[in-house]
């Protein structure tokens, strides 16, 4: 409990570090928002002084000192009021990132789960199977295709199934004549629309699993209480199962943790290859056009929910692994 | 587990002294070395990378056109002049694929050693210490692990605006060191328990002794590894970021001939050489440094190299 506690503590106290970083972050680097904007304005013609008041007015860009900023931005923070996007305006950023974030979540959060089942099972197997051709083919294959830049695995299922055969549509997450909503043809097109982008995450993450777990399993063989659960005479499955794998998962259960907190980020380099519209995607956006207010609340999100899945990952570990609560 | 059970028995046993002393770095650099080679798929690794390695180095000589040139037909197919083509630009694709080779490698090489130094140092005292010291060290390590490494990078870059390889090795260390602590940190908790370690604290040894002369050594392959994770991780890092545009587009590497190819709908053209080249090589040169890693699992535990197997 007191093992708990102190986890709750140092919670708030990095939730808060990484609040306050994010509103630092910005201001230590060159350039302002009002000044992007502005640049895009004064293609047009000289910019005044009187309309650059008005655009800050109108893009809520915070005044007066530092400290006044920081409590106003606070203020924003618990009240989830993000402002306005400037890229999308008049969209407030709240809107944008729950437009994208059912997209996100569902597309990588179950390509996830599904890459770490599998990964780590095969890990098992390869770790036992050790010399034999179950261990060379996933740990290979595996090694292989991680090895793999997302972008280019991306970019070629997307040439080779998308342009040359034809077989999955090139862009987007549902066709042009569906309405989003529960009706079976939005439901259809959403599918297949996703193929491309799950089966390049699955490709390309599945071999971290797989080496994780088979690495940890590895040395876990060599210690002594297998030996005596395998001189005792138990069945082969269950000194694998019940006895190696149970020790050997805990740093890919750490991995696993992280691997969740970050699906609400999304996978930036999938989704802006195949022009998935999800919070990946919707960074970029974000990013290559100055836009500064969705940018701080899209990295804020994504730094929170990590930071969230990394908490219960320590409380899990706990539970786990007895030693570490000393 | 290596040498300090020998240390009880020196007093009253006559003992070998080569047994006692420690190997010196040579001695370890070539034993990593031989354990490495020794093992197939690490072979075919190391090949590889030297064969990376070399072309990077020597690759002015080696490119047969100037790689910024615009000076060619655009969008050539594969010919006897131009082996890979030409880009939408004007520019040789063989000669640029060459030059890219040197970015990936440096990258690589630079920032899979400042993180796994960083890892290292950060790691194993972390792991080493009880009370709040753990929870100060806990705490800076949660704030460079949570905040995600991609998404960090791309908002970094875009306020940097364009810089260049130097920005791109900084952003890949500091968003890479963290896993690599959190690693070893684990492994040397579980290793801490262990009874060499409660000798070591017993004899009166100093907690820095104890962390980098008794645990260290113990956890060769991980750090190993952790060197070549990481190198493998900065170079993906950075072809991705160049390939999303956030690098400066006019330096020529891997990433950015993926950002002009997909700019200029080589995917439509149907030039293929263009497309499948870069990332080949990215993925060979990635392929190479993981393959090396099956050789590092065999430093620390002399029971998993491969001649055991044919023993067997």
């Amino acid at each position: 409990m007191k093992y708990a506690l102190r986890k709750v503590g140092l919670l708030i106290l990095t939730l808060w570090a990484a609040i306050t970083l994010n509103f630092f972050l910005p201001r230590l680097m060159p350039g302002s928002p009002t000044d992007a904007a502005i640049a895009k304005l004064s293609q047009n013609g000289p910019v005044t002084a009187a309309t650059r008041k008005a655009i800050e007015i109108q893009l809520g860009v915070p005044d007066g000192n530092v400290l006044e900023q920081y409590l106003q931005y606070l203020k924003q923070v618990v009240t989830l009021q993000f402002g306005i996007s400037y890229t999308f305006y008049p969209q407030p950023v709240a809107e944008l990132v729950s437009q994208a974030l059912p997209y996100t979540l569902i597309l990588v959060g179950l390509v996830t789960i599904v890459a770490f089942v599998c990964g780590t099972l095969l890990g098992v197997l390869a770790a036992w199977k050790r010399g034999t051709w179950l261990d060379a083919l996933p740990t290979l294959g595996g090694s292989f295709a991680s090895a793999f830049p997302y972008f280019w695995t991306a970019l070629l299922l997307l040439f080779f199934l998308g342009y040359v055969f034809k077989i999955f549509p090139t862009s987007g997450a549902y066709g042009v004549t569906n309405t989003p909503g529960l009706n079976a043809a939005f439901l259809g097109s959403a599918a297949v629309h996703a193929v491309l982008p799950a089966v390049t995450i699955l490709i390309t993450s599945l071999g971290g699993w797989i080496l994780g777990m088979r690495n940890t399993m590895i040395s876990t063989l060599g210690d002594d209480y297998v030996t005596f659960a395998e001189a005792n005479g138990l069945k082969p499955r269950t000194v694998a199962l019940r006895y190696a794998a149970r020790n050997a998962i805990l740093p890919n259960l750490t991995s696993f943790g992280l691997a969740l907190g970050g699906v609400v980020g999304g996978s930036v380099l999938v989704e802006t290859v195949f022009g998935y519209p999800g919070i990946g995607y919707l960074l970029l956006k974000a990013v290559t056009n100055q836009d500064y207010p969705l940018m701080q609340a899209l990295f804020l999100m994504i730094t929170v929910s990590v930071l969230l899945a990394n908490f219960l990952v320590d409380i899990l570990y706990g539970v786990l692994d007895p030693r570490t609560r000393k | 587990m290596t040498t300090t059970p020998l240390n009880p028995s020196a007093e009253t046993v006559p003992v070998d002294d080569t047994l006692l002393a420690a190997p010196g770095p040579w001695q370890v650099i070539t034993r990593v070395a031989s354990t490495i080679w020794s093992n197939t798929k690490a072979r075919i690794g190391v090949i590889i990378l030297l064969l990376f390695v070399v072309v990077a180095i020597f690759a002015p000589l080696l490119a047969p056109y100037d790689p910024s040139a615009t000076t060619f037909a655009r969008s050539q197919d594969a010919s006897a002049a131009h082996w890979l083509g030409t880009t939408a630009a004007g520019e040789d694709v063989l000669s640029q694929l060459i030059q890219g080779a040197r970015i990936s490698v440096f990258v690589g090489f630079v920032a899979g050693l400042l993180s796994t130094a960083i890892a290292v140092l950060i790691g194993l005292s972390w792991g080493y210490v009880k009370g709040w010291g753990a929870d100060v060290i806990n705490f800076v390590v949660n704030l460079f692990l949570v905040v995600p490494g991609l998404p960090l990078m791309i908002v970094i870059a875009a306020y940097l605006q364009n810089g260049g390889i130097g920005m791109i090795i900084l952003v890949v260390v500091i968003t890479g060191w963290a896993w690599g602590a959190r690693v070893l940190r684990s492994q040397t908790q579980s290793l801490r328990g262990r009874d060499f370690v409660t000798a070591a604290v017993f004899s009166g040894e100093r907690p820095a002794r104890i962390v980098f002369r008794e645990i260290l050594p113990n956890m060769t392959s991980l750090i190993v590894g952790n060197f070549f994770g990481a190198a493998t991780s900065a170079i993906l890092a950075e072809a991705g970021l160049e390939f999303l545009g956030l690098g400066d587009p006019s330096t020529v590497s891997w990433g950015t001939m993926l950002f002009w190819a997909q700019n200029s709908n080589a995917l439509l053209t149907g030039q293929w050489a263009l497309l499948f080249a870069p990332g080949l090589c990215i993925a060979l040169l990635a392929t190479s440094l993981t393959l090396i890693n099956f050789g590092v699992d065999g430093l620390s535990n002399p029971r998993l190299r491969e001649s055991r197997k044919a023993a067997k």
